[in-house]
């Protein structure tokens, strides 16, 4: 316990080390983080707080404000699955309630095992290839409902 | 005696086309040269646009001949290495024909235009070298040697109009910001291609980012700024890698920094990456997110060209805008203005995609009609089922009718259909596209997206919102065609920026183009597309053959039958997933 809030205090200094303190640098710094855990730890927040020129209020004001933050860790596989335009008509809905059966999670959630969580994305800009889906920095077309327990097995094989 | 020089592959690894594989067809391709040493060298390159065919690998003979391979899987990738690069033979069947008529590739690429996507494709987007060997940077060399006031200008005589949606005079807001005394002012490029459904920033960050930051230094350089912004949605990685490749090459030859190419202009580029909200697009929201807060538009005057980013100055221009500078600098005004039609100048860069045949991003002179588009460039309907309209400009655009396909592209010309140029999302739609659902999905998008400042946009859409699901699932009353109307008035007026004055644009452009599928909605419960859940059941007709595929995928078992005999579904039970209509080899099942 302790030593997880020394931890705590050592990233926290470490990173507006890296930074600065300014508030300009408050989006970056919630980037990285999101980047090293995967969501941002409240701990390590208030921690934050202590050091920089930005109020907890600002700082979680701005955190909520944007849909790319999160407070609970995600999968492994964090999935995205486009529902821009382009998706949208050609069947996305049908991709997100396949992909809800088979890992039997919601939008939002993560699966049991940790491996996967599932999230919705306004637009992945390969509307060519819809329905697309993301997985961290690499996407997948021309998506199938009806193969995507092939989909999510090939994801499981290439990151492992 | 030196070696013969090998052949060149160039494999296309654009988003696009690493969705479609290509990156196996990198590795496959990688993999086979290791056994045959010297054989090749093996290049990248950006999306070319015929995203229609992606996979894409270029091979160049060592004579200087090219063939472009489409559709390449990693089986065919290593029929091309052992056909074409072992044995000298090009493998024709695989090839796109670029040069006879009658081909889709030729009818795709002939109308083109190229000015913005001259590089794209073409050049190793991670490679200064490359986009030199161009011509690349010529055109700052020779904006340095003018008067700033001159570049502005002959930006100002190209008539190039702002490439983000509301075409604006580029070089107006130029000569804005230039007049602003400050001791520091600030340029901005907009990134944050957040339309869904547009994807040509994209491509040219992925594609060609020299040319946006040649153009932000000559940017810079005509208003006397000091210190430029990238602002690039985080959902582009591959953007945002390319973007800082290109940035710390442009520093070690020296274009940014202190006393570019030896004058007494220093210059300076940083990129910020959004956090996924879509009302950054916006001008006084882009500011605030940059300067750490949370993203909510401000009341304009003093506009940003006044006081922007940190009270200083500052023009913001989109990507688009900026790729078109180092062309019309090295081109000349009179060129560019040449292109387009009387108010619409140059060229525009179209991301088009849905029921179309061959999508993808097409850049074409202004003045080209929305029929070339479509249906010369884009081969039509991809169903086989007839076209009924395209959307333009995303959730603060609107739908155009085929009837109106005749219209040209052009600020003025869009604007009268209802619809906007919009930042160039292009995407068309056939008759299982339901037009309520379409309004719906937009307006869904906007709701969510309002930040929530300004009353009548955050409220105002929910509660439009609520009358289009209403409709959609069957409860709609004869009154809410003339509540949302009402609504959009006020959300309209109400709202302080862009997106809440928009958004009611979707739903009162398909209102005014096709109110009876809303009144079809409302009065018979029937939505003729075959979208709305509600409003439709699933049935197997007579061409069953009890094959019991369908019953399989059914994911609550809700079909029925013995082998052999046609199957039922239980009308009850069914929740509309579809995926027994997709697995239907017989066509048996049908939208009622």
């Amino acid at each position: 316990m302790s030593s997880l809030k020394l931890d705590t205090k050592t990233e926290a200094n470490d990173l507006i080390k890296l930074f600065g303190k300014s508030k300009e640098q408050l989006i970056p710094i919630l980037q990285e983080i999101q980047k090293r855990h995967g969501y941002l730890p409240e701990p390590l927040l208030k921690e934050l707080c202590g050091l920089a020129d930005f109020s907890e209020a600002e700082l979680f004001g701005v955190a909520t404000f944007y849909s790319q933050f999160r407070f609970t860790p995600r999968g492994r596989h964090p999935l995205k699955v486009c529902t821009g335009t382009a998706c949208h008509i050609a069947g996305a809905t049908a991709i997100v309630e396949a992909l809800q059966d088979e890992l039997q999670i919601k939008v939002g959630e993560t699966s049991q095992d940790g491996e996967f969580s599932l999230e919705t994305v306004a637009c992945l800009g390969c509307c060519s290839l819809a329905p697309v889906l993301m997985v961290r920095d690499e996407a997948i077309g021309q998506l199938d409902p009806l193969q995507m327990k092939k989909t999510l097995s090939r994801i499981t094989e290439q990151k492992t | 005696m030196s070696a013969p020089s090998p052949y060149k592959i160039i494999v296309g690894l654009g988003s696009c086309g690493i969705a479609a594989g290509a990156k196996n067809v990198y590795r496959k391709i990688e993999e086979l040269l290791v056994s045959t040493p010297g054989a090749a060298e093996l290049h990248t390159t950006s999306c070319i646009g015929m995203c229609f065919c992606e996979p894409i690998v270029e091979v160049i003979a060592p004579n200087g001949a090219r063939v472009i391979y489409g559709e390449l899987d990693e089986k065919k990738a290593a029929i091309v290495v052992e056909k074409h690069i072992l044995g000298g033979e090009p493998v024709g069947e695989y090839s796109l024909d670029l040069t006879s008529p009658g081909s889709g590739a030729y009818a795709f690429s002939k109308p083109q235009k190229k000015i913005v996507l001259r590089n794209c494709g073409v050049i190793d987007p991670e490679s200064i070298e490359a986009y030199m060997a161009k011509g690349g940077y010529k055109a700052l060399g020779t904006a340095l040697k003018m008067e700033s006031k001159a570049v502005i200008d002959s930006v100002k005589a190209s008539g190039l109009r702002g490439r983000g949606g509301a075409g604006f005079t580029t070089g107006l807001k130029w000569q804005l910001a230039a007049e602003s005394q400050a001791a520091e002012k600030y340029i901005i490029c907009n990134a944050d291609e957040g339309d869904p459904g547009a994807f040509m920033d994209r491509s040219v960050l992925e594609g060609d980012p020299h040319s946006v930051i040649e153009g932000m230094l000559i940017a810079g350089y005509a208003m006397g700024a000091t210190k430029g912004y990238i602002y690039c949605r985080a959902e582009y990685p591959l953007a945002i890698h390319r973007l800082k490749i290109a940035l710390s090459q442009a520093r070690d030859k020296r274009f940014l920094g202190e006393n570019i190419l030896g004058s007494k202009y220093s210059f300076s580029i940083s990129i910020k990456e959004g956090a996924g909200a879509f009302v950054c697009g916006e001008e006084t929201a882009m500011i605030a997110s940059i300067e750490g807060r949370r993203g909510m538009p401000k009341r304009r005057p003093p506009f940003p060209t006044q006081a922007g980013l940190f009270g200083h100055p500052t023009s913001i221009n989109n990507v688009e805008s900026f790729a078109n500078v180092p062309w019309i600098i090295e081109n000349g005004a009179e060129k560019f203005s040449s292109i387009g039609t009387e108010k619409s100048k140059g060229t525009k860069v179209f991301a088009l995609a849905g029921k179309i045949s061959r999508g993808g991003l097409v850049e074409v002179p202004m003045g080209t009609t929305i029929k070339e588009i479509v249906e010369d460039i884009g081969g039509g309907s991809s169903t086989g089922k007839p076209l009924k309209a395209i959307q333009m400009g995303g959730p603060s655009g609107g739908c155009i009718p085929a009837s109106l396909f005749h219209k040209r592209i052009d600020y003025d010309e869009l604007t009268a259909t209802g619809a906007i140029m919009g930042s160039g999302g292009m995407l068309v739609m056939d008759e299982t596209t339901c037009m309520v659902d379409v309004a719906k999905f937009f307006l869904k998008f906007t709701q969510e997206e309002s930040c929530g400042k300004c009353t009548f946009c955050r409220i105002g859409t929910k509660r439009m919102l609520e009358i289009l699901e209403r409709i959609t699932s069957g409860h709609g009353t004869a009154d809410d065609v003339t509540i949302i109307e009402n609504l959009a008035g006020m959300i309209s007026k109400g709202s302080l920026c862009g997106l809440g004055q928009t958004a009611p644009n979707p739903v009162l452009t398909t209102l005014k183009y096709f109110r009876e599928e809303y009144i079809e909605h409302i009065a018979q419960k029937k939505c003729r597309a075959g979208v709305c859940k509600p409003l439709i059941r699933f049935n197997i007709t007579e061409d069953c053959t009890g094959c019991g595929a369908c019953v399989r995928v059914c994911p609550i078992k809700a079909i029925t039958g013995s082998k052999k005999t046609v199957h039922v579904i239980d009308a009850q039970a069914c929740i509309k997933c579809g995926r027994c209509k997709l697995k239907c080899a017989f066509e048996a099942i049908e939208i009622q």
